[in-house]
């Protein structure tokens, strides 16, 4: 077995009954673990965006992009880099937290960026966007305190200047 | 609803006949039903023939459409007989038939209930079709039956399979049958290459000293035959087939090395280890083939054409790939060829020709390869065969002698057993003035001999040539070589008499125990007018040879069993002996 990277994907594909169903399944047969997904609207209704970051060596990940390339609905599935791409994810992490802790959770939140959307006597919810490696920073960090909830949305991308994603 | 409106099922049927469905295969049931209203009242020029299961139904369309190149259709019902299908579009989808699947299915209502007769069949065969659809409106059916014509017959064709709740059969359909098409994802492309691949294949094709070509099921499909006759002739380049392109280049000619593989010629393995260029045209090299993947061609330049992109380096990594149909492939490349100068390399084929024919024992009892060197000659080659999968399946295609292509119909991706009986009927409602020879051996024969039926009914001249051994041969072959003749489950004990069984169904019946009486037994089964099954008793123990054993490469090539075991038939006198690189 080869190494095992992650790689980022986006597909576009017709929103169609059972297309996602196809793409998941293509991934799964050839051994691909998804990490995170994301399938939204496209530009027009008639088709959706997906975004998949997914683990599995080089020689998989080709047979699984053009196996997906060769689904009757996708018109186009595409590998990026991290350096060709704009990546972002929004996460939302709900912190247990008293009025004692309360200035140095929203201390930490400040450093990143976040906003307090929610808050009440014991807890308090914050959301962050950025890169994944930014969240994963905040969120270790208020690992300190008692995370109760966290609900990421999985990283979309976006391909840099004239590239298409 | 008016007297002239339709309603969903008469669109699907009118919809299957105006794109030019011929042919449907089927048996009805609860959720099918308005379909089977539909053919009743509104069928003009396809022909339906009601089948006694639903997995023949699907190898019939399948043979039909290996015999003749245009899909047939599949009309079931939900639940248990859309499952039933499920081989039968497995199988055809392996070897990529166009075929087009309509299961019948509970009402909208119902679905995901757990209602009676109720299978979410769209998901049961989603990884083994091209395309499926879940129709929800009658007025989606023209639509949805000109896509799954078009997505089946195109690019690298496949199984398509339609589901149809039984209240959108009912339902009115509203719209016109010339529906426009709405596929923004699908783009088959017979020239999905630039002029600089045909420019680099030639180029390697120039320096190259000992080419082999290997021609498939793609370059069938395609309708290559010539160009890859002109090809073959222009560089002087020997040609093996694979299982499913058998005869698109002619056996008979003097540059074929027949089959390769795992029980292809040893002349055609011992050329693939020492060539020089590999170019595959429409074969997707499987690992049936190739012995060891990592070894197959290893110092060769390989080239590797087809339609299907994902074929590309899933076992072999091309050195140049060229997606695209075979025929425009070769069409835009034989211009910028040069005759090969090869005359060293081809005697040298020769010499592996000599040195390694393709034999089998004569003494000794009853063999398959007798029956099928006898049927050469009694068809003239001129037959179609199809076969079952297993011992009898390997010595049919090496000992069958075909000179074109859609002549001999087989099994290969999925390796079904059961596929011969069924494919030899779909092949004669195809091509009914012509032979149509079954091959088939007593354990795959049992798996689906119920349209026995279906032949006698049509009155179907088919013939079934039965290679009754008694045993799941190929099974026993390899229990015998790599499990110490540890035989389990195998012995297949009580047969019926099949000569009788035959006769039940009105169908002529014989025995043939000699070899003697081969070609007259042969000739009185060929001769009758009507269905025909030979009960051939061949020798209970014999073996499949050459082989590559399995985790073996090429160059391991056997030519006997490599244990010496005297006492046995099929002439095993001269103890083990090898193609091998070693004694090559």
């Amino acid at each position: 077995m080869s190494k095992e990277m992650t790689h980022n994907l986006s597909i576009y594909v017709a929103n169609r009954p059972g297309a996602l169903a196809r793409i998941a399944q293509t991934f799964s047969r050839r051994g691909f673990n998804i990490e995170s997904l994301v399938v939204s609207a496209g530009a027009t209704g008639d088709f959706s965006r997906m975004t998949i970051t997914a683990k599995g060596d080089e020689a998989g990940l080709e047979q699984v992009i053009m196996q997906c390339s060769k689904l009757v609905d996708v018109l186009a599935c595409r590998e990026h880099t991290d350096e060709e791409v704009v990546a972002r994810e929004l996460a939302l992490v709900k912190v247990a937290v008293d009025s004692a802790h309360r200035g140095e959770v929203l201390q930490i939140a400040d450093h990143f960026r976040a906003k307090t959307v929610d808050l009440s006597e014991n807890s308090i919810v914050l959301e962050a966007t950025g890169s994944s490696e930014k969240l994963d920073a905040m969120v270790n960090l208020l690992g300190k305190y008692k995370i109760i909830e966290l609900v990421r949305t999985g990283k979309v991308i976006m391909a840099r200047g004239a590239r298409e994603t | 609803m008016s007297e002239n409106q339709m309603n969903g099922a008469e669109a699907l049927i009118q919809s299957l006949e105006k794109i030019g469905i011929e042919i449907g295969f089927g048996i009805p049931g609860g959720s099918a039903i308005p379909i089977y209203d539909a053919l009743y009242k509104v069928r003009r020029k396809m022909k339906f023939v009601l089948v006694r299961h639903e997995q023949n139904a699907a190898h019939e369309a399948d043979g039909y459409a290996r015999a003749t190149g245009k899909p047939a259709a599949v009309l079931v019902t939900s639940g248990p007989g859309a499952a039933n299908t499920v081989t039968g579009i497995m199988t055809a989808y392996m070897d990529s038939v166009p075929m087009i699947v309509i299961t019948g299915q509970s009402v909208r209502g119902m679905l995901g209930k757990d209602a009676f007769q109720e299978a979410d069949i769209f998901n049961l065969t989603m990884p083994i079709v091209k395309h499926s659809y879940l129709v929800k409106s009658a007025n989606d059916i023209p639509r949805v039956v000109r896509e799954a014509y078009h997505i089946a017959t195109t690019g690298r064709p496949g199984p398509v399979l339609i589901d149809v709740p039984k209240d959108v059969g009912t339902d009115p359909c509203t719209v016109g049958l010339d529906a426009e098409m709405n596929l923004p994802g699908y783009k088959p492309e017979p020239r999905g290459y630039g002029p600089e691949t045909i420019r680099q294949i030639a180029d390697a094709l120039a320096k190259s000293q000992r080419p082999v070509i290997i021609a498939g099921h793609g370059a069938v499909l395609s309708r290559a035959e010539k160009e890859l006759r002109q090809l073959a002739e222009t560089l002087q380049a020997p040609v093996t087939t694979t299982l499913l392109g058998k005869g698109v280049f002619p056996d008979s000619h003097k540059l074929s090395l027949h089959g390769l593989g795992m029980h292809g010629t040893a002349y055609a393995n011992r050329a693939i280890v020492e060539c020089d260029l590999m170019i595959s045209v429409g074969a997707r090299l499987d690992d049936r083939i190739l012995g060891i993947p990592s070894q197959f061609c290893k110092d060769a330049v390989k080239i590797h054409i087809d339609v299907d992109a994902a074929e590309f380096g899933k076992l072999v990594k091309p050195d140049i790939r060229c997606r695209g149909d075979a025929k425009t492939v070769l069409q835009d490349l034989l211009p910028l060829l040069k005759k090969g100068d090869t005359d060293d390399w081809i005697k040298r084929i020769e010499g592996f020709k000599k040195k390694w024919p393709l034999t089998y024992a004569k003494k000794g009892g009853l063999h398959p390869p007798q029956v099928i060197d006898a049927l050469n000659k009694l068809t003239g080659g001129k037959a179609v065969m199809t076969t079952d999968v297993g011992q009898h399946q390997m010595w049919a295609w090496q000992f069958f002698r075909a000179d074109k292509p859609w002549q001999f119909i087989s099994s290969g991706g999925a390796g079904t057993m059961g596929f011969g009986l069924p494919a030899a009927i779909g092949a004669q409602f195809g091509r009914p003035g012509e032979t149509v020879v079954a091959i088939v051996g007593d354990g795959g024969f049992q798996m689906t001999m119920s349209d026995l039926a279906t032949a006698a009914i049509h009155k179907l001249p088919v013939k079934i040539i039965l290679m009754n051994n008694h045993y799941l041969g190929m099974v026993r072959q390899w229990q015998d070589m790599f499990y110490d003749e540890r035989y389990s489950g195998v012995d297949l004990e009580g047969n019926p008499d099949f000569v009788e069984l035959a006769q039940a169904y009105g169908i002529l019946g014989l025995n043939l125990k000699r070899a003697a009486d081969i070609p007259k037994v042969l000739k009185k089964a060929l001769d009758h007018p009507g269905p025909a099954l030979v009960n051939v008793e061949v020798v209970h123990h014999e073996e499949v040879y050459p082989m590559v054993p399995p985790g073996k490469p090429l160059e391991d090539t056997v030519l006997c069993h490599p244990r010496r075991k005297p006492g046995r038939p099929a002439g095993r006198k001269n103890g083990p002996a090898r193609s091998g690189a070693k004694n090559g």
